[in-house]
Formats: C-alpha cells, structure tokens, sequence
C-alpha cells in the first residue's frame, strides 16, 4: 500500500502530465521550446570546445598537406564557377522561355545554414534540433535540405532553436515523383515498413501497378503538398515490389542525404 | 504495556532511516540528469553502431528512488521528463509520469531491498529501463500518436534494458565517490573526553 504522502505525490504527477499533454498545441509548443532553452548554453559549450578541438588538430596539420588541400579546393572551385556560368545561363534563358510562354516567373528562395546541435533521444521519432530560430527568420514547415538532398522540414520554431522532423519520420510525409523521362510517376515518401531502424531508407508507396519502375531511378520532390517546393533530389530507387493483391507498387528509396552524419544543415527560407 | 508508537511518526522515522541522500546528493543528481538528457540528445556513436540510442534516465531514477527523499524522486522523475522531452519528439510531459511511477514502486518498497548489493542494483536497473518505454509507448499510443515501432524495437528495448541495468551499480558508485570527494563528513568523535583526563605528576 503506498502512504499518504506517495499517493499525494502520484496524484500531482497525474495531474501535471494530464495538464501538460491537454495543454492547447500552441502553448505546449512554446512550452517545450522554453524548457529545451535550458540547454543552449550546453550547445555553445559543445560549439566552442569542438572549434577548439579543429583549431588544435589545424595547428598540428603539416604544410604540405596544407598546400596540397589548398590545390584541390582551387581546382573545385574553377570546374565550380564553370558550372555555374553554365547554370546562369540555363536560367536567363529559362526564363526568357517562360517569359515568351507566359508562365509565372520562378523565384529562388534564399537559404539560411544551420548547425545540428542535437538528435532525437527517444527511439521512435526522427528529428533533430538546429541552432536557428525565429530571430533568424526561420518559420515553421520550412524545407531543410542538405548539399545532397532533401533532409525534412522545420516543425517546431523556438526563438534561438529550431525542431526538424527528418524524412522517414511518421510526421514527414512527402509527395515525390519519379524524375525519369518515361515515368514521371507520383509517389508518397513514408517510413520504412520493412526496416525502420535503417535511417537510410524510406518506402514510396501508391505508386500505380502499370508503373516501369527500375532500381537507381531518382526520385525528386514534385512540389504538391505546399511545403517542398518541386525538384529537390530526395534519393534513389533501391528495390520495389507488389502490395495490395497487385493492385499498387510500393519502393524502397535510398535516401541521398546521410542523415546519422549530418553536421549542417541549409533552411529554406519563405 | 509498552509506549505505542504513532504510525506516521513511526513512517517518518523510518522514511529518514532508509534517507542517505542530503540536499547535496540531490543536486548532484539533478545536475547529473540534466548531463544525462544533454548527453543523450548529442552522442550518437551507439546509435550509429547499433541503431539504438540509450535511457540512463530510469537508472538515475532507481538510484534516487532507493536513497533519496520522495521530494527528490519527484525532483527528478519531473524534470528528467520534461528536459527529455523538450528534447525529442514527444509530446511534452509523456515520459515523466512513467518515470515517476518506477522510482515510487522501488521507493515504497526500498526498506524490504538489499540495496547495498550490485546484484539488486542491477535487477532494479533492469526493470525500471524495461517498464519506463513500455510504458511511454502505451501513453503514446492512446495520445493518437504514432511512433516508428516495430519488430526491431524489440532490439531497441533489450540494449536500453541492459544499459540501464549496467548503469545503475555505476550511478552508486559514482554517487558514492562524489559524495567522499565534495561533501562535508564530520569527524567522527574520539574515545578522548578533557573532563575524564587522568592528571598524572604532582600536583
């Protein structure tokens, strides 16, 4: 039997956790931001002892190791500016196409670069946390993507930190098309339902059973849904079989972004 | 007839017997949550390595519940919630209730426990990392939630049972260093009393 004064106790307890997860979505929201604020000088302790760390090796790194990184960073950023005039000119005449066609005009949104300060404790959610927030202009629902693809979305905006929900997250749902001259077919990205732990893979389902589906095939975003605007690389298409009594194909996608490694993350910005 | 004793009086003084822990203890295993939370959501080498990432939270709280005041298990059980849930993608306050209920099953229970023992610390360990995600899961899934659970979570379970139950002897051990290295002891008297000194010699 427990004692008064337990069962006192137990009660409170029962009361602040039915208090807390009735609480309106808005005030629970900020709440939790408030309470993980408890942690920002932790991340800026783990910031700077990490920068020390990289200043040190920096200092005991050898000349000639130097040099030789500084050749290869010069011979990238040449094959790079030849690319991108390349790409500039695509675009003026891209939209000088789209002028002459009438269509509206395509704007570029401005990305803003975020550092991982922390991932999900718990075991069964897919999130991280970055350390950018409403004061840099970081809004909610936001597309974070990293240099190789699609990473997920802003779900929660504190004002110096910010929740991302990854893709493979049960509340990161993504309308994908298969970027394929032959089949530009529509898919919904969800979590993998064969290996969930994998964080490198997530299925494509409802995708039609007539579909000529090859593995390698990539899949973009098709800029339904609002949130993710059309064409960013979300990964490839590993394997794919018949669900449904063959009434759909379902896929699994090998995600492009490493998400365990991910340091640095870029937010689309409204 | 011998005095009777009031019950909750003899509660009390039982509650302060079984009470090693000072208010110095609680704050350092506050402070040690808040390490453990914040070391939780940043080192991902295990997770990485076995797609698991580990609780030493239910550890933290066996060791409170066993040496501490219910004050202090509620200290903890509360904001080790809440600090973990700020942190993840749970509904805000879903992990502290199973928390608390671990450590005041082992608290009500603590005077029948051979705490003392690695033995019992562990098996205590074990249980309590094994019962606190089951049970956040069942108050998930009636929260219309739906977390990423499947047959692999099984593996996921069995790590952070056994992580918590190797976690809980080294919690007493810590603790129990910490407190020699910063606490205050008073010298314990000696047999030597001035009143009763012998004067020898001549007077």
């Amino acid at each position: 039997m427990l004692r008064r004064k337990q069962l006192i106790a137990l009660g409170v307890m029962i009361l602040v956790t039915v208090i807390l997860l009735k609480l309106p979505t808005r005030t629970r929201t900020n709440l939790k931001l408030a309470i993980g604020g408890f942690f920002i000088p932790l991340y800026g302790a783990a910031g700077s002892t990490e920068q020390l760390l990289n200043s040190a090796s920096y200092a005991t790194l050898p000349r000639a190791e130097l040099v030789r990184q500084i050749d290869e960073l010069l011979q990238t950023n040449q094959v790079l500016q030849m690319r991108f005039m390349l790409a500039e000119e695509w675009r003026k005449e891209n939209e000088r196409l789209r002028q002459q066609l009438g269509l509206p005009r395509q704007y570029q949104r401005p990305m803003k670069i975020a550092r991982v300060v922390a991932r999900d404790p718990a075991n069964w959610w897919r999130s991280l946390k970055i350390d950018r927030g409403s004061r840099d202009g970081i809004t909610n629902n936001a597309p974070v993507l990293a240099v190789h693809g699609l990473v997920g979305r802003v779900s929660e905006v504190g004002y110096a930190e910010s929740q991302v929900v990854l893709l493979g997250d049960p509340d990161c749902r993504v309308s994908v098309l298969i970027a394929d001259e032959h089949n530009r077919e529509q898919g919904i990205i969800a979590p993998s339902s064969s290996s969930p732990s994998d964080d490198a893979l997530v299925d494509l389902g409802f995708i039609s059973r007539n579909s000529k589906l090859t593995a390698g095939q990539t899949v973009v975003t098709s800029g339904q849904g609002g949130i993710f605007p059309p064409g960013i690389v979300v990964g490839q298409i590993a394997d794919f079989r018949t669900v449904g009594f063959g009434l759909y194909k379902e896929a699994r996608v090998s995600l492009a972004v490493k998400m365990n490694t991910l340091e640095e993350v870029w937010v689309m910005m409204p | 007839m011998g005095r009777r004793v009031c019950p909750s009086k003899r509660g009390t003084r039982n509650a302060k017997l079984f009470q090693r822990m000072t208010w110095f203890n609680t704050f350092a295993v506050l402070l040690v949550t808040y390490l453990v939370v914040f070391f939780q959501a940043t080192f991902n080498e295990l997770r990485h390595f076995a797609g698991v990432q580990v609780d030493l939270l239910p550890s933290l709280v066996v060791y409170t519940a066993l040496n501490g005041s219910l004050l202090a298990l509620c200290l903890v059980a509360g904001l080790g919630g809440l600090w973990i849930d700020a942190l993840s993608a749970n509904p805000l306050g879903v992990t502290l209730l199973p928390l608390f209920v671990a450590g005041l099953l082992i608290h009500r229970s603590r005077e029948f426990i051979l705490r003392d023992q690695p033995y019992a610390q562990m098996m205590l360990g074990l249980s309590a990392s094994a019962a606190v995600p089951v049970i956040t899961l069942i108050i998930l899934l009636n929260l219309d939630a739906h977390p990423l659970v499947g047959w692999f979570s099984l593996w996921q379970w069995i790590v952070v049972s056994a992580v918590g139950a190797c976690a809980t002897p080294a919690w007493f051990a810590f603790f129990d260093w910490i407190e020699r290295v910063l606490n205050y002891r008073p010298v314990p008297e000696g047999g030597y009393r001035p009143d009763r000194e012998v004067k020898r010699g001549r007077t």
